[in-house]
């Protein structure tokens, strides 16, 4: 969605006017946009009456937040210790090489986001990744490849 | 008696396809003619903890229960198993005597299991308030309603609960101080925060039994006079979140939560909020800071949360398993739980068996199992039989055990007295392929980036730590890095200002004290002898074992590997980018480690 004063207004209208709300009005705001935007942070902060800086230092603190925009698709690679030892690091290589980005990136086409996480809960099914929201167990190289091209052309989820 | 098929529909398993197979067996039960309800009523259930054997299916009162499920099997379950009470042999699980078994109790991987936290995941819907009520749901709360709030806890102190997010304090004294202030309002929070990778317990219960956890929080609100409660949930946990909203809501439209708790006049409102993907908000102080909306740092606790907590009040923070223990405590009684476990540690613990084990999930036990018991007996033992090297216990404050100590049984104290601890119940199991130097490395390298920054000690002396591990991994690793590492990693210890620096030493100086040689290996001959050092290590193939099956060769990503069909491979050193992919696909053991520079003779 486009960030216009309006969208942001209605995301910080949902909730009442109290610091407690801080957090989950920006979580908002990142699942909306993709990322939390300075207008963002310049309105939540005059609705809040605190600082922007106040607001800026949660975002840059919390992973879950971000202050540039993501890709379309968004690839979240645990890197749990379940994932880690059964090869979570070939296979974050492995998106690496195939989309040129590292962990914290994104491509240049506005494509792809890569992310490490730190445990998807899903150790059962070591190593996992979670694209666009579908989890993807045992991911083998072969896997991602077929995976990555099953998005781009569109496709997508399982 | 009409028929009920239970589908998991926990992470896990979606992620298994199991939301089709879902759809598949609404399918075939159509396509048999009959009125849907006659032939069978389809639930989705939470997470039953075999994930790896997802999706699993379970047809009750015959109980029968399949494994890995695909949509075209959903047919012939209904005209077989549904219609005609027959089991489908192949979906059976098959047992290491390799007899197909028919029900989860004869399954191994359940057998030796005992479950409260976990009793009803499974089958139950989540997403259902009736099916939570028509196994007893709530009749606990109802019961603690009548009881005085001294009754309750008292009721709990006998149980000998202690708080399973991993401190293991006993939280029956925790209600009690918090109920001992005269000071309103009060806070009850659910610590559903989950950081340790590898235990994804609190997400099971949180997803499969959402109302077993709000009811024991509300027993937790009516002991110390809470009249209003939180959820703090992992950001990664979409479906948790989400059950555990729809659940307060239903119990809120019951009139069991809101402003008359089941019409006894108690008000009590519970809300949710999401984790901001911070490890330290596991913690309670910043946890709560974090529920304020500011930045989640802890604080120095010179006065303890249960006395000025969230926003200065009197506040009770459990972990979910802890929770979700308490209706039973207060339906069969503290002693009745304490009769289970050991002296110090009562009840059962849910403990998360993942790596390198044939059986992964989640397994409840009574405290005090051995190590053993649970890798072997219940994990079946190492994948391909290989092995067994350490299991990593308590997350990223926890430590590595080495073979010698799997008798141990483990509880709250064995394991801290060996520098290790059981913490919130991750148990990752590495064989010969794990390199414990790059284990150390890597809890210290996430710790680093989790270390809110706050106090020195654990800021900087993480940071050093991990720069002396990278280069000992790297092949930089100089005499006296072991003794550095052993003296910043007290001086942690000692001097941090919460238990996220206190205990983020363990992983390394248990892997120095129980592996001390591997350390010297990559230290003084520079060699990784898991072969899992990148900088440290090169491939080779040993022709004699080689087959010539060519699937290292189809799965090398840098197209490394050259041989023709049926003769000896070879792996070209210039091209090799040490992933290790080969050896993970060969299955004849013919793909060896080498150092570094070595070449195949």
């Amino acid at each position: 969605m486009e960030v216009t004063e309006k969208n942001v207004r209605e995301i910080i209208g949902g909730y009442a006017r109290d610091q407690r709300y801080a957090l989950a009005i920006m979580q908002d705001m990142q699942r909306t946009f993709q990322y939390v935007p300075r207008e963002g942070l310049e309105l939540l902060a005059e609705h809040l009456g605190c600082p922007v800086s106040a607001l800026y230092s949660m975002a840059t603190f919390y992973r879950a937040l971000s202050l540039v925009p993501k890709g379309v698709h968004i690839i979240r690679c645990c890197d749990g210790t379940a994932c880690h030892i059964r090869g979570a690091s070939t296979l974050i290589e492995g998106i690496e090489r195939e989309l040129g980005i590292g962990p914290g990136e994104t491509t240049p086409d506005g494509q792809f986001s890569l992310e490490t996480v730190n445990c998807l809960g899903s150790c059962a099914l070591a190593p996992v990744m979670v694209l666009d929201d579908v989890y993807y167990g045992k991911v083998t190289l072969e896997r991602l490849k077929e995976i990555l091209s099953e998005v781009r052309e569109g496709g997508g989820g399982k | 008696m009409r028929k009920t098929v239970l589908i998991c529909c926990g992470t896990g398993c979606r992620a298994n396809g199991s939301l089709a197979v879902v759809d598949a067996v609404r399918d075939a039960i159509r396509e048999t003619g009959a009125p849907a309800d006659a032939v069978a009523q389809v639930k989705t259930t939470g997470c039953n903890g075999f994930c790896e054997n997802g999706p699993i299916v379970k047809v009750m009162p015959d109980d029968i229960t399949y494994y890995k499920v695909k949509p075209k099997d959903a047919k012939e379950i209904i005209e077989k198993t549904v219609v005609a009470g027959e089991p489908v042999l192949r979906l059976l699980y098959k047992n290491e005597a390799g007899e197909r078994v028919r029900s989860q109790e004869e399954n191994p991987f359940y057998a030796q299991q005992k479950k409260i936290a976990l009793s009803a995941i499974g089958k139950i819907d989540p997403e259902n308030i009736d099916d939570y009520l028509e196994i007893g749901g709530y009749e606990a709360l109802k019961k603690a309603l009548a009881m005085t709030p001294d009754e309750i806890i008292t009721e709990v102190e006998k149980s000998g609960l202690r708080g399973r997010g991993g401190a293991g304090f006993p939280t029956g004294r925790k209600w009690r101080t918090a109920a001992g202030y005269d000071n309103y309002p009060k806070y009850v929070v659910c610590n559903g925060d989950e950081g340790d990778p590898g235990a994804f317990m609190d997400r099971s219960v949180l997803e499969g039994d959402p109302h077993a956890v709000i009811e024991g929080l509300a027993i937790a609100a009516l002991a110390i006079g809470a009249e209003e409660g939180f959820f703090y949930i992992r950001d990664e946990y979409d479906l948790a979140v989400k059950h555990i909203r729809k659940a307060i809501e239903d119990a809120r439209e019951r009139g069991i939560l809101g402003d008359s708790v089941m019409g006894s006049g108690h008000k009590l409102n519970l809300s949710v909020v999401r984790g901001g993907g911070a490890f330290i908000c596991g913690e309670s102080t910043a946890l709560m800071a974090s529920i304020e909306g500011k930045v989640g740092e802890p604080r120095a606790k010179y006065i303890r949360s249960v006395q000025r907590g969230l926003w200065n009040q009197p506040t009770v923070l459990n972990n979910v398993e802890t929770l979700a223990n308490i209706p039973y405590i207060i339906s069969n009684g503290g002693e009745a739980f304490a009769g289970i476990g050991t002296k110090g540690s009562s009840g059962t613990k849910v403990f998360a068996l993942v790596g390198k084990v044939k059986r992964t999930g989640l397994v409840e036990v009574p405290m005090g199992t051995t190590l053993r018991h649970l890798i072997y007996d219940i994990g079946g033992g190492i994948i391909g039989d290989r092995p067994f090297k350490a299991v990593q216990t308590g997350g990223p404050s926890g430590g590595c055990i080495p073979e010698s100590m799997l008798d141990l049984e483990v509880d709250f104290d064995t394991l801290s007295s060996y520098g290790a601890m059981m913490g919130s119940g991750g148990m990752i199991v590495m064989d010969d392929r794990s390199c414990m130097v790059e284990v150390a490395r890597y809890y210290t390298q996430f710790l680093c980036e989790e270390s809110c920054g706050k106090c020195t000690p654990c800021r900087e002396g993480l940071r050093r730590m991990l720069e002396i591990l990278t280069d000992i991994c790297e092949g930089r690793g100089r005499e006296g890095d072991l003794e550095l590492l052993e003296r910043i990693g007290h001086a942690l210890q000692d001097s941090s200002l919460c238990s996220l620096g206190k205990s983020a030493p363990n992983p390394v100086l248990t892997t120095i004290k129980y592996f001390r040689s591997e350390y010297e290996a990559h230290i003084r001959e520079k060699r990784c002898p898991a072969g899992v050092c990148r900088k440290l290590t090169s491939y080779g193939i040993d022709k004699t074992k080689c087959v010539g099956c060519d699937l290292c060769a189809k799965g090398c990503p840098a197209g490394a590997i050259s041989g023709g069909k049926k003769e000896p491979h070879e792996i070209d050193p210039n091209i090799c980018i040490t992933c290790g992919s080969c050896r993970e696909a060969c299955r004849f053991d013919a793909v060896v480690t080498l150092g570094k520079g070595a070449s195949m003779k």
